[in-house]
């Protein structure tokens, strides 16, 4: 069995790259200036590694790199999982190049064929769906967000001290804030209300907040209702370049069924399509579809249900 | 100081049919991915303080000097492409050496722009990449950036929270979809687009190392669509089928 390092400065994201890991090898934990992370990683029996370097910036993801490099080869990792948000895409690329590795990001889903990892990701926008393998021995794979459930408690674990040298890269970090506006989290949502360019005017949107509201749901978007139209934030975006959602009910108000978007909410258990456009793609990706005018289903559904 | 703005040359999504479970890639026009275009409108406003020009790099297949077109009307002053199918087929970690060896050969560059993510595969890592081979800090997701002399103060976007984070030129940027809002070019851009300098470069006219292929491709297929297509007629029907799965 091949040796994995794991690594995420996020801890609910380093507890289900555990559970990926377990797939691929024997897992050890690399923490980084979060001694909780570390304990809760040693009670799920890992290996854990934990890191106190205290003029180190996690923004600077060069120096983080460096860090996992040296851990990485003093403990005999030739794969590196870690997170694929935000923070772990910039270190994987800076990271993959730094140790001569292959990367994939963005994987949804792997497992190990005659020792090779394979790995599941969305390409061509979602059109089609990859296996890839990395045909370098060091490979660094950064995976999704809610692709794998949090590992479980387990004996075994252990903390361990190692010794390594930062070396910044030259970012400042100058403040942190929090996110403006809402800090709705959609993914975690077992109802979604998808708002696409269908529907035309920003005031139907009380009336749909109104409606998930009475049902426990969120309202999400696709990605130009938020960057073309700015009626949401980009938190609440569906799809490859936003977030994967697997609700157990998406109703999708006036969406098209684009590639990049659909990808992100394919994993849904039900979805409904409301569209005025019975040729609109979605038409076809839905288990109930609804062909009206929505000036006139969103008022009936808030009758109905709010 | 000069601005690199790194484009991919990708396929226009929305004319990939689907036949027996494959994209077919037939007659499916190029173009370049939103976010990069984001990174273009970005330069646009830095090279104000900047001064000097904004380089649009591309590596791509044979058709990407008609691709570039629409760069050089959105600003981009001129552009440095390596076209060519040896080139299309490279996976990241070997373009990101050719990237980053092209932005050696280009003077006083102090800024390099990439989108977060391409247009088709969204994999993010190549300017994390070529900050490393480059040795140049990188900032991440910027939604807003500030140039003063060579500093740059940025606001970096993360799922939860949001940095603001600074680093001196030269340096390494990607940015994402709300930094701005990409402005269509005016036909008199794009009549003048076509003038603009363009240095075409073929595979047997650069002298870069490429190192082995890292990736391999199993199969590319499109999922599996077992939805119910059920159709409903009315709202009311609708309710009433989902009141009886227990779904709302």
């Amino acid at each position: 069995m091949r040796n994995v390092l794991i690594y995420s400065e996020d801890t609910s994201l380093a507890v289900e790259i555990l559970t990926a890991g377990k797939k691929v090898g024997v897992v050890k934990a690399v923490c980084i200036n979060d001694e909780e992370q570390a304990a809760l990683l040693a009670e799920k029996g890992v290996e854990v590694y934990a890191i106190q370097q205290n003029d180190l910036v996690m923004a600077d993801s060069g120096a983080v790199a460096n860090i996992l490099q040296q851990v990485a080869a003093q403990l005999h990792c030739p794969v590196i999982l870690i997170s694929s948000n935000r923070r772990g895409k910039l270190l994987a690329g800076r990271l993959a190049q730094k140790i001569n590795a292959g990367c994939l990001t963005g994987i949804n889903n792997l497992r190990v064929d005659d020792g090779k990892i394979i790995c599941e990701r969305n390409v061509l926008g979602g059109a089609v769906i990859a296996e890839q393998i990395i045909t370098r021995e060091a490979q660094v794979l950064a995976v999704l967000p809610k692709s794998f459930p949090a590992a479980e408690k387990a004996d075994g674990g252990s903390i361990h001290a190692i010794g390594v040298s930062g070396t910044a890269t030259g970012i400042t970090l100058l403040s942190t804030l929090p996110k403006r506006g809402d800090a709705v989290d959609i993914s975690a949502a077992e109802t979604l209300f998808v708002v696409g360019q269908g529907i035309e005017s920003q005031d139907d949107l009380l009336a749909i907040e109104a409606i998930a509201k009475a049902v426990n749901g969120e309202v999400a978007c696709t990605k130009p209702v938020a960057t073309d139209r700015k009626w949401f934030s980009e938190d609440r975006i569906i799809g490859i370049s936003g977030k994967s959602c697997k609700p157990t009910l998406a109703v999708l108000l006036g969406v098209s069924g684009q590639v990049q978007f659909y990808a992100g909410i394919r994993e849904a258990k039900t979805i409904v399509t409301i569209n005025f456009n019975e040729n609109a793609p979605i038409m076809s990706m839905a288990d109930y579809l609804l062909n009206a005018d929505l000036n006139e289903v969103v008022p009936a559904l808030k009758d109905i249900l709010a | 100081m000069n601005i690199i703005v790194a484009m991919k040359q990708v396929p226009d999504l929305e004319q990939i049919r689907i036949k027996d479970k494959k994209p077919v890639m037939d007659n499916v026009l190029w173009t370049f991915g939103s976010l990069d275009k984001n990174a273009l409108e970005a330069a646009v406003e830095l090279k104000e303080v900047a001064g000097g020009k904004i380089i649009v790099l591309s590596v791509g297949n044979e058709e990407l000097e008609d691709t570039v077109k629409e760069a050089l009307a959105a600003g981009g002053d001129e552009a440095y492409l390596l076209a060519d199918e040896e080139f299309a087929k490279l996976d990241s970690a070997q373009t990101a050496v050719v990237i980053a060896e092209c932005i050696k050969k280009i003077d006083d560059v102090g800024i390099i722009l990439f989108g977060e993510g391409s247009g088709d595969n969204y994999s993010g890592q190549m300017a994390g990449r070529v900050a490393e081979i480059l040795g140049t800090p990188i900032i991440g997701y910027a939604k807003s950036l500030k140039l003063n002399d060579s500093t740059v103060t940025a606001v970096s976007s993360l799922e939860d929270r949001e940095e603001i984070i600074e680093a001196n030129a030269p340096v390494v940027i990607s940015v994402v979809a709300d930094i701005n809002e990409v402005r269509i070019p005016a036909v008199t851009q794009i009549l003048k687009a076509g003038k603009k300098p363009k240095e075409v470069l073929e595979a047997d006219d650069v002298q870069i190392q490429i190192p082995k292929a890292a990736i391999e491709t199993l199969s590319s297929l499109a999922p599996e669509n077992n939805r119910k297509r059920i159709a409903v007629k009315d709202t009311a029907e609708l309710v009433a089928a989902l009141k009886s799965e227990n779904l709302i």
